[in-house]
């Protein structure tokens, strides 16, 4: 890598930095995560203690089932819930912020620094929380699913517009050109030709933004109050006071819902990481 | 070259298909495409932003309005409670992205360098992003326990006796600003990973046989060249500092008292209270703040460019 040269004269001293670097993760970051692990399978007497410690017997699958079967289920319910919030709130995204990308990348008109101007500020102002219950209540989408749905898209969209509109730039417009002379009216260019080139940084956004809404804890709070509708990150938030003695299935619940990211960047860290550093380096 | 990238640029201007007589041009990029996206964005962010200027002035229950001229902004700005949640705000928003720019910066040149373990090592920084705030909250919230939690546990084993990291006034914001570190930095050592990787080699080596050193080549090679991904790094984490509510909210819920709150986690109590106006006074005044530092950052960070 192009920094070598910085760090590294002497074989000696990388060797060190090495060792010195190593430990120092695994105290700041591994051990975290084990003491979660630990916490999660010990008996809630032990688990009480809240040291660092061997469990005395491990109770994984008795933990597991107290905290699905806690308050009837909710659990369960609650990963359902998360599951169609991201799956559908992500594919509205994708598709509408690619077309939105597209568009604004290929034509050229006057209002294109307005749009850009509306996108960015996507980015940059918090929501305004209570008029937003305001609007959704007018519309009758408050405490709904559907609401929360579109709540997401609509905060997730400028991140999501910005990577598809650098990336149609890196599509030559011969092919739009080609398509047009074959006929192809918008739509049928677009869904027909277009949309299949994207799939590199369809796989980018899907990924990207699932971990964020799956993680996403503010806007069910705000928009999607209730036990019946919670998701999990409620979920977690409501049994933190429930479980206030029982730091074991708190625990649990943590680690139940660190799996599904934790799955995400085994697979998909490449994409991840280029959606993330995108903009990095050109600014 | 010189070809190749006139072409598009003429085309740009006339689309590709043919000009009508009228001056109405046909295009394949339809406008239509955006309305979609322009419904939703409107609906559901533009108006609640213009109609928080004008609930902010009143006493509102949803239902009913009243005009109340600025009296939440006053109230906000007198209140010592929500005071120190303004302060707060700035104080958590700075410490967290100056240290996520020190520490990202860093642990860039660190997982750039031949280290041996640089996948193990980038993977277990940036692992921490992904994971659920408000799971990371909880999670430290019983390790910082002051008299069973394990952090003050291994610093009693070194004979420090560790403060009340959340329940000690002076030590709440920082204890929590530390962990929001610990979850973002993996973020910003990304970004400057994708920076340092993109300055040319050559560089490095025309550096190196001029007789420069590592500090040298530091100094006047990676950290000017790196100057996009500083900038990136610092808006990102002030725009994230700034309207950070969920870590708190896990970890301290604002307190002790009220002396970790923030403007967002205000927000959220007044509207738990049913100060809906009020509550919207907060949100513009974050609005104000957020545009106000934000704004003016990024057009001075982006203004000069850089020597190459």
């Amino acid at each position: 890598m192009s920094t070598a040269e910085l760090v590294n004269h002497r074989p000696g001293r990388k060797w060190a930095l090495s060792v010195v670097a190593i430990v120092a993760s695994i105290v700041v970051f591994i051990i975290p995560f084990v003491f979660m692990v630990l916490t999660a399978v010990k008996d809630r007497q032990q688990a009480a203690d809240l040291d660092f410690s061997w469990p005395h017997q491990f109770q994984f699958v008795q933990n597991f089932v107290d905290v699905v079967k806690a308050r009837d289920y909710m659990l369960v319910i609650a990963f359902i819930n998360s599951t169609i919030l991201t799956v559908a709130s992500v594919a509205g995204m994708v598709v509408l912020a690619a077309m939105a990308g597209f568009v604004l990348q290929r034509r050229k008109s006057k209002w294109n620094g307005f749009i850009n101007f509306l996108v960015l500020s996507g980015l940059i102002i918090p929501p305004a929380v209570v008029p937003t219950i305001w609007v959704l209540q007018k519309l009758g989408l408050f405490k709904t699913m559907p609401g929360l749905i579109l709540i997401e898209i609509a905060f997730g969209l400028s991140f999501c517009i910005l990577l598809f509109r650098a990336f149609v730039a890196t599509i030559p417009r011969e092919l739009d050109e080609a398509a047009i002379i074959d006929g192809a009216g918008p739509l049928r260019l677009f869904f027909g030709v277009i949309f299949p080139l994207l799939r590199s940084v369809i796989v980018t956004v899907v990924v990207v933004q699932s971990v964020n809404v799956f993680n996403d804890f503010v806007n069910p709070l705000y928009f999607l109050p209730g036990d019946k509708n919670a998701t999990v990150q409620l979920t977690l938030y409501n049994f933190s006071g429930q479980f206030s003695t029982q730091y074991n299935l708190l625990f649990m619940d943590i680690l139940l819902i660190t799996i599904p990211p934790l799955i995400m960047f085994l697979f998909f860290n490449r994409q991840i990481v280029a959606g993330l550093t995108s903009g990095a380096v050109k600014g | 070259m010189t070809v190749t990238s006139a072409r598009p640029s003429s085309r740009s201007e006339a689309s590709p298909a043919a000009k009508a007589a009228g001056g109405k041009v046909y295009t394949p990029y339809s406008f239509w495409f955006y309305l979609p996206t322009a419904v939703i964005y409107a609906v559901l962010f533009l108006v609640p932003t213009f109609a928080s200027f004008y609930y902010s002035l009143t006493r509102w229950s949803l239902f009913e309005s009243k005009f109340i001229g600025l009296d939440n902004f006053v109230m906000f700005f007198q209140e010592p409670a929500l005071v120190k949640g303004f302060t707060n705000t700035l104080i958590y928003a700075v410490v967290t992205s100056g240290s996520k720019v020190v520490l990202g910066l860093l642990l860039a040149v660190l997982l750039t360098s031949q280290i041996v373990g640089r996948g193990y090592l980038r993977s277990v920084v940036f692992f921490p992003v992904l994971v659920s705030t408000v799971g990371v909250g909880l999670l430290f919230q019983v390790m910082m326990n002051p008299e069973r939690g394990i952090i003050n546990g291994a610093l009693g084993v070194i004979g420090i006796d560790g403060p009340g990291w959340l329940t000690d006034p002076k030590w709440a914001l920082m204890s929590i600003a530390a962990v929001d570190v610990w979850k973002g930095v993996g973020l910003a050592t990304l970004i400057y990973i994708a920076g340092i990787v993109s300055i040319p080699r050559e560089y490095m080596e025309a550096a190196r046989v001029d007789g420069a050193g590592a500090w040298d080549t530091f100094r006047r090679i990676v950290l000017p060249l790196c100057k996009p991904a500083t900038v990136t790094v610092i808006i990102l984490s002030l725009i994230g500092g700034l309207r950070s509510f969920e870590l708190i909210w896990a970890m301290t819920r604002g307190g002790p008292g009220f002396t970790s709150d923030v403007i967002s986690s205000v927000i959220y109590k007044q509207y738990q209270a049913g100060f809906y106006g009020l509550s919207t006074a907060g949100n513009v005044i974050l609005f104000v703040l957020v545009t106000a530092i934000v704004l003016p950052l990024n057009w001075f960070l982006n203004r000069k460019e850089v020597d190459m």
